[in-house]
């Protein structure tokens, strides 16, 4: 046996060894292709078609056509006429007339005020550029060569669009003041919701970890309650309270609710338990021992918040402002309630998309909201990658100490923030019971009868039913077995590493531009998924991909919890890597399946934008149903929906609950020493 | 079970073996080649890749260049799941939802053995770790030390051609530890089983080892069985890694002596030119110490008179620290046996004779000292 010298000798040329793949690692990275194409179709294709149309204008080029016309006799003596002249000369068409769509159509003889299809008159036509196009009846015309056609024929004759690249949709966004302030208005929105919903939230926070007041259980389920139903219920309660018959209206000093008042209220109302758990968390891993050197040092209480709460909160309340600014600016559903006549840039693209057909101009708004969004995410991803390091695991949690006045000020405190919640919810299900507000207060359950109005009716909510049970079902096991392969697969690295990407993505996209991404991209003619359109199916796509990233995190948290070597003990036993999953995986990581799928659940339930595209007459949604005829003006059936939502979810919570609780207690019992 | 002391047999050949990560070379031209039955640790430094080596071994991160022969085949690019090993890791890795039998018979269940013979096999595994009433329990109910030993049964249930263990007993308490390296060796002597021990603690890997393999910085240091690696270190790295070394600095002499400061002491033989910058080695138990006023004999030169600077009780012996000023300011350790020392009536401040025998008296290059004492 010999020793080896130590004077390093020179790497070998050639020789690698290139290691055979075991069955598992095929299994293994087909099944991660085949979560990556799902990714890649419904996600980054659909974005993609959606970008290249915000660049991509469609124009009727009149100076590419010539047309010579003849004399009664069907002899041309006038010289040939270029449209873009005639055009000028007449003025039928402006420039809005000229832009159009991919599937533009222009007739020509428009510009032919003598026209009659039955004079003996000719016409000839012709491109001047190899590119110009026209359809004579079906029939497609292209180039410079040209065409004699009688009157009755060149009727039937009409232009098609040319398409270029550039920033002209751009363009012509920002010279449309009344598109482009909406910018304005969703960043005033935006940051003035944050500012407001991180204070409350922190002190809220603060009130639940840092005191010895009472009845924190209570506090912190109603915190929770706002993720329950869909963002735009708000905007039907504060109708209620403060619109033109609303209870408070005085209140409002003769401001309406209907505009950023209203908005900023409600937006606070649904931003308020995402800002809550970020912060929670932030301050709940504090370390106590800080506290104890501080106090030693004879610090004051002020300086003691200044100096170490707030530094180690910091990242929390960074992130808890970027979800809150983030949310806001891509809500549609509120702005949409309570909005009025104050354009945001969420409903802009429903504007243009719903109302007015015009599917560029909603692509480029898209991308318009695209960028605050991808900052705002990018920014919380730094701050929540950093929290996370500071989190030792030789901290001591801090243990408050009582002090009456304190906690009773906190007590107050939280049960203004808990009044304004609950308040907010009850006046729903006041407004949903009472027979025709303000006039006639008696209680009925006439606003159920959801069949009687429009939206869809009861099926709309058996929908959403099927909508969140298979979006859980579906998202859950696609979600976490794809995380798992990320987590745990061997080599690949590069795969890996563009997956993980792929995974990050959908949570930087709002769901209005999901939603018309995926307009562009399922309704084309020529995709052979084109049959998902109008389906459960592709709502049930959207939802998944939509809420995908926050799944994604959660599996692989989870998964990156077990120890890293029962594969490798796996591969020793000769067992394959899909019997562990099943056997060890799964059962371990159950809770965060759970979480996983109550998560998707809830959103599949509440969720406006993404779906409010994609909904056909046979898929209405709840959600969507409480949009819809809060818009026809039934505003006590929408409240009365929007609680129905409020009611299944809590209810799915307490399943949730009682299931966790349930299947741990019975397959989880070596958890407990 | 076959008798281990006959023939030995090369059961694994390990050739020319490279990893790189990257840039950064983890394991370097290896060559290695391991008996039979033979009970094998990789001890080094955290870092030196002895880990890397093992995983190669087991086909968990297979390596850039190089063969791995396992009983005769050719096993260098397959996968984990299509070689013969049964392996340990330090954090056990059972499966922590399942109980200690299913655990055991995870490997066993889809091999067409009957539902009873697995039942008898379990039962013979626990036996065999002397753990038999604890099968229904889960992980988490047993401790450290029960949870090694069931990681164990699992690894040995399929009766693997070879047993890789990762710092097996490294997440133990001292007690525990240094009893079931007791039974892991019995164990394996047992079974006969080809075995490697991935180590970072020497007295483990002197305990346990038919033969050690030091590694350093992805290259193999030196191989032997743990007397020889402890008498005969090849190099300096090896000779301070495993056990303690007096290193003083020297200037080689002409025949097998060097100078340390103003004192000639003969050594062992070496090859360095008078005149060359060297290190001359002495392990503290190799001192062999007499009183004040004894007289050397003529032909066992190196003698030294030294005083007692400090002494530190360590229950079964002294560890004493000598100086000399014709040394040139530098000290030696010396352990003496508590007889030894009431004997000749040691006491801190005294002055005694020490003698460095020529044949412990190593001698190696100076500029390998350097980067040695990492």
């Amino acid at each position: 046996m010999a020793m080896t010298d130590r004077a390093s000798p020179a790497i070998p040329r050639g020789g690698r060894i290139r290691a055979r793949l075991s069955r598992d690692d095929v299994i293994m990275r087909a099944s991660m292709v085949m979560i990556a194409l799902y990714l890649l179709i419904t996600l980054i294709l659909p974005l993609y078609v959606m970008f290249s149309k915000a660049f991509t204008t469609n124009t009727f080029d009149l100076s590419q056509y010539e047309v010579q016309v003849s004399n009664e006799e069907g002899e041309f003596e006038n010289p040939p006429v270029n449209l873009a002249v005639l055009n000028e000369k007449l003025g039928v068409f402006g420039p809005a007339d000229l832009a159009t769509s991919s599937d533009g159509r222009l007739p020509v003889t428009r510009l032919f005020p003598d026209f009659s299809f039955r004079s003996p008159v000719k016409y000839r036509i012709h491109g001047t550029t190899p590119d110009a196009a026209m359809l004579v009846g079906s029939a497609l015309h292209k180039g410079t060569e040209w065409v004699e056609l009688d009157s009755n024929t060149f009727r039937r004759v009409v232009l098609r669009p040319k398409k270029e690249r550039g920033f002209e949709n751009f363009r012509a966004y920002f010279s449309t003041p009344a598109l482009f302030n909406s910018i304005e208005n969703s960043l005033f929105i935006a940051t003035v919701t944050t500012i407001i919903t991180v204070l409350l939230a922190f002190g809220f926070a603060y009130a639940l970890n840092r005191s010895c007041m009472r009845f924190k259980g209570a506090f912190r389920l109603i915190a929770m309650m706002p993720i329950l139903v869909p963002s735009l219920l708000p905007g039907i309660a504060l109708v209620y309270l403060f619109g033109n018959q609303g209870i408070f209206k005085e209140l409002l000093m003769g401001e309406s609710i209907y505009g950023p008042i209203g908005i900023i209220i409600g937006s606070v109302f649904f931003t308020f338990p995402h800002a809550f758990i970020i912060i929670s968390t932030a301050l709940a891993i504090s370390d106590s021992r800080l506290y104890e050197a501080a106090t030693a040092l004879r610090a004051s209480p002020w300086r003691i918040f200044w100096t170490v709460t707030i530094p180690g909160a910091r990242y929390g309340l960074i992130s808890a402002a970027f979800v809150v600014f983030n949310l806001v600016i891509t809500d549609f559903g509120l702005p949409k309630v309570i909005g009025g006549q104050y354009n945001v840039l969420a409903v802009d693209i429903y504007k243009q998309v719903i109302g007015q057909q015009n599917f560029s101009m909603g692509a480029v708004v898209s991308v318009v909201l695209v960028v605050p969004a991808v900052i705002a995410f990018a920014i919380d991803r730094m701050m929540q990658g950093r929290q996370v390091a500071m989190l030792t695991s030789r901290s001591v949690p801090y243990q408050p100490k009582p002090n009456p006045k304190a906690d009773r000020a906190w007590f107050l405190y939280s049960l203004m923030i808990a009044v304004f919640i609950v308040g907010i919810l009850a006046m729903c299900q006041f407004a949903a019971l009472v027979k025709f507000w303000p006039y006639d207060l008696s209680l009925s359950l006439r606003n159920y009868q959801f069949d009687l109005m429009d939206g869809g009716g009861w099926a709309s909510y058996r929908n959403s039913l099927k909508l969140g049970i298979l979006t859980a079902i579906a998202g859950t096991s696609v979600i976490f077995f794809g995380a798992y392969l990320v987590e745990k697969m061997k080599g690949f690295e590069w795969g890996r590493n563009i997956f993980q990407g792929m995974a990050m993505l959908p949570m930087a996209i709002p769901g209005m531009v999901l939603g018309l991404s995926y307009i562009f991209f399922f309704n084309n003619p020529d995709n052979p998924l084109r049959f998902l359109y109008g389906t459960l199916a592709i709502l049930v796509i959207s939802t998944v991909t939509h809420f995908y990233t926050v799944s994604h995190l959660t599996a692989v948290t989870a998964l990156k919890q077990m120890d890293g070597e029962f594969e490798s003990v796996a591969a020793s036993l000769k067992q394959s890597q899909l019997k562990l999953f099943r056997r060890v995986t799964v059962p371990v990581s159950l809770p965060a399946i759970l979480d996983i799928s109550i998560y998707l659940f809830v959103n599949a339930l509440t969720t406006v934008s993404a779906v409010v595209f994609l909904y056909s007459p046979d898929t209405t949604l709840a959600s969507i149903a409480v949009l819809n005829m809060d818009d026809a003006g039934d505003i006590a059936p929408a409240a009365a929906m929007g609680m129905m939502i409020f009611y299944t979810n809590a209810g799915a919570r307490i399943l949730h609950a009682v299931l966790s609780k349930g299947i741990l207690a019975r397959t989880q019992a070596w958890r407990g020493r | 079970m076959k008798d281990i002391a006959e023939t030995r047999e090369s059961y694994l050949e390990i050739i020319g073996l490279w990893k790189m990560f990257g840039d950064f070379v983890a394991l370097r031209d290896i060559t290695l080649s391991i008996d039979e039955g033979e009970f094998v640790c990789f001890l080094g430094p955290s870092g030196c890749g002895k880990t890397t080596l093992l995983r190669a071994i087991a086909g968990l991160d297979i390596q850039t260049r190089g063969r791995i022969v396992q009983a005769g085949q050719d096993i260098s690019d397959l996968p984990a799941s299509a070689r013969d090993f049964g392996i340990v890791f330090q954090s056990y890795a059972l499966f922590p939802n399942l109980t200690i039998r299913r655990n055991i018979a995870f490997g066993l269940e889809n091999i067409g053995l009957s539902r009873e013979k697995i039942r008898q096999r379990v039962d013979e595994l626990l036996d065999l770790v002397g753990l038999p009433d604890q099968g229904e329990k889960y992980p988490a109910q047993l401790s450290g030390g029960q949870q090694q030993r069931i990681a164990l049964a699992r690894a040995i249930a399929m009766s693997p051609g070879l047993l890789l263990l990762d710092e097996p007993l490294s997440a133990l308490d001292a007690k525990v530890r240094v009893h079931l390296r007791h039974e892991v060796k019995e164990l394996q002597r047992k079974l006969g089983v080809t075995t490697v021990m991935v180590t970072h603690d020497q007295e483990e890997a002197l305990a346990m080892a038919d033969r050690i393999v030091v590694m350093r910085d992805g290259v193999i240091e030196q191989i032997g069985p743990p007397t020889e690696i402890y008498r005969e270190p090849r190099s300096l790295f090896v000779a301070d890694f495993i056990g303690e070394m007096n290193q003083l600095a020297a200037v080689a002499e002409d025949g097998d002596a060097v100078r340390v400061g103003e004192v000639r002491l003969d050594s062992r033989q070496h090859d360095f030119k008078p005149g060359e910058q060297v290190i001359a080695a002495i392990r503290p138990d190799d001192l062999i110490p007499h009183e004040a006023g004894h007289k050397p004999d003529a032909d066992s030169g190196n003698c030294l008179r030294v005083r007692l600077r400090e002494m530190e009780f360590l229950g079964s012996f002294w560890r004493c620290s000598l100086g000399h000023q014709s040394l040139g300011g530098q000290m030696l350790i010396g352990d003496f046996s508590v007889n030894a020392a009431r004997r000749l009536s040691l006491e801190e401040g005294g002055e005694m004779m020490i003698e460095l025998p020529a044949s412990r008296l190593m001698i190696f290059g100076r500029d390998e000292s350097e980067d040695g004492d990492d």
